[in-house]
């Protein structure tokens, strides 16, 4: 079983989004994307104030096994990156929901959360995956 | 669903994460790819590989066969239990698989081979088995494990039947031997020293937990990828196949040239491409930046040409990205990869990268 907090919200591509106090929204990758991916060695994250539009690639994590994009879950600017991770990529394996977050985005309008996926909802998805 | 080995279960209790290998459900890490890696190097782990293929061949002509079925040349086997490492080519000279051959008697040799190729391999040793009257008989009952490391043998000792255990650790590298119901081989895919035991199904299970108990680590088919890398030993489908010489795979040191009267198949076309000085080069990279080198990334290099990475990865033990890649002919030592879209700068370096614990190149 993966470790799923109850106040983040979720995508299908395993990524996990908070709304942070002053409006923008960190995004990181789910428990269950990190032990997936095995170790990680390598992010490589984009350039803070660099656009991203949903559904975009914006950042890659490179286990020993594979890379794998990581994609922007909103349309939105980006205000930080997670810069220890390029010295500590593990940081991902080890804490997604906390330490691994990946960047923040200062979202461009509103954010659709119908687009998005509550806790019980990627749940069931994590359920049918495994079924 | 796909074929289990006899440790199946033993990989479902310790909850690895199962992945499909040639058919075979096979496990890929324990929990972590990169603590296994390391106990490989530092200590002792363990494989399954009862999934590899071991067919033994008999008959009075069994060495007759070999010396024309394999470009590497049995006639140097002469010490019983004594292994070769060889390529078996097809006509056109491409490697229809990599393999070791075992001396255990005049008229009995023993094959391991790969398991994603099993099938073809197994219908060509047939059909040119018929000409010398040799036997072929795959021992899919038996099971393998590997145990590697520095600590492997003195470890994996206290499986041996107290008679043998000596004569078992005096084993010389790449020989084998036969201790009561076991076959151990000092032979390996990972750079460090290590056993290769070949036992029946049923003993698998009971041993694998007595090399737990002893503190030898399990490790997946990801550590023995990442070791074997940093060995710079081959892997089949990926550095080569049927369509590449292993004049092109850094398989030149297998090739036993001497007698030139010996007729191996796949003999003519590897003579033509020995003189030929347009043929690929295959060597190690070393990534100079930050990222990873992967599998079939591009390797450009400059005023010569391109050429393909064929085993990318990243390197535990150096910390850095590292890949065997087949490059055009020409005198350089630098070159460039495409990572997506951007050129990353990669050194030519000496392989192998790491062997017995040390790192082998510069870094």
């Amino acid at each position: 079983m993966s470790e799923l907090p109850g106040d983040l919200l979720y995508t299908s591509e395993h990524e996990w989004l908070r709304h942070e106090n002053d409006g923008s929204v960190t995004v990181g990758v789910t428990d269950h994307a990190q032990s997936a991916l095995g170790d990680l060695v390598y992010v490589e994250l984009p350039d803070v104030g660099q656009d991203v539009d949903s559904g975009g690639d914006m950042a890659v994590v490179e286990s020993v096994k594979a890379a794998s994009d990581v994609y922007a879950p909103i349309d939105g600017a980006i205000v930080a990156v997670n810069e220890e991770l390029a010295d500590d990529p593990e940081k991902i394996n080890a804490d997604p929901y906390g330490d691994g977050w990946i960047v923040r985005i200062q979202p461009s309008e509103s954010i659709d959360e119908s687009a998005l996926m509550t806790p019980d909802a990627y749940q069931e998805l994590l359920d049918q995956e495994e079924a | 669903m796909g074929s289990k080995t006899p440790l199946y279960d033993k990989h479902a209790e310790a909850g690895a994460r199962i992945v499909d290998f040639g058919g075979w459900d096979m496990p890929l890490h324990y929990g972590s790819q990169k603590e296994e890696h390391h106990a490989v190097r530092k200590h002792a782990g363990m494989f399954d590989v009862s999934h590899m293929t071991i067919v033994d061949l008999r008959g009075e002509r069994v060495r007759d066969f070999l010396r024309n079925l394999l470009a590497n040349d049995v006639a140097k086997l002469q010490v019983h239990g004594k292994a070769l490492y060889t390529c078996m080519l097809n006509e056109q000279g491409g490697v229809i698989d990599d393999l070791i051959v075992y001396f255990l008697g005049e008229t009995w040799f023993r094959l391991i081979v790969n398991a994603a190729t099993r099938e073809k391999d197994l219908a060509w040793i047939r059909r040119h088995a018929k000409d010398y009257d040799v036997e072929v008989n795959e021992r899919a009952e038996l099971a393998m494990i590997a145990v590697q490391g520095p600590e492997a043998r003195e470890l994996a000792a206290t499986c041996i039947d107290a008679q043998w255990r000596e004569q078992a650790l005096e084993l010389k590298l790449f020989t084998g031997m036969e201790a009561g119901d076991l076959f151990v081989a000092r032979t390996g895919y990972t750079g460090e020293d290590g056993w290769e035991i070949v036992m029946s199904a049923e003993q698998a299970p009971a041993i694998w937990d007595q090399l737990l108990a002893t503190g030898v680590a399990p490790c997946g088919l990801g550590a023995r990828d990442t070791l074997r890398l940093e060995a710079a030993m081959n892997l089949y489908g990926s550095d080569m196949d049927e369509s590449i010489s292993p004049l092109e795979a850094g398989l030149s040191w297998t090739i036993a040239w001497d007698p030139d009267d010996r007729d191996f198949i796949g003999r003519g076309p590897l003579e033509a491409l020995r003189v030929d000085s347009t043929k690929r080069r295959f060597v190690g990279l070393l990534l100079e930046d930050k990222g990873v080198l992967r599998n079939h990334q591009r390797v450009v290099v400059e005023g010569i040409g391109e050429g393909e990475i064929t085993s990318g990865g990243f390197s535990p033990t150096i910390g850095r990205s590292i890949a065997l890649a087949r490059v055009p002919a020409g005198d350089y030592e630098s070159a460039h990869v495409d990572v997506r879209g951007k050129l990353l700068n990669v050194r030519i370096v000496k392989t192998p990268f790491v062997r017995n614990g040390q790192i082998r190149i510069d870094i």
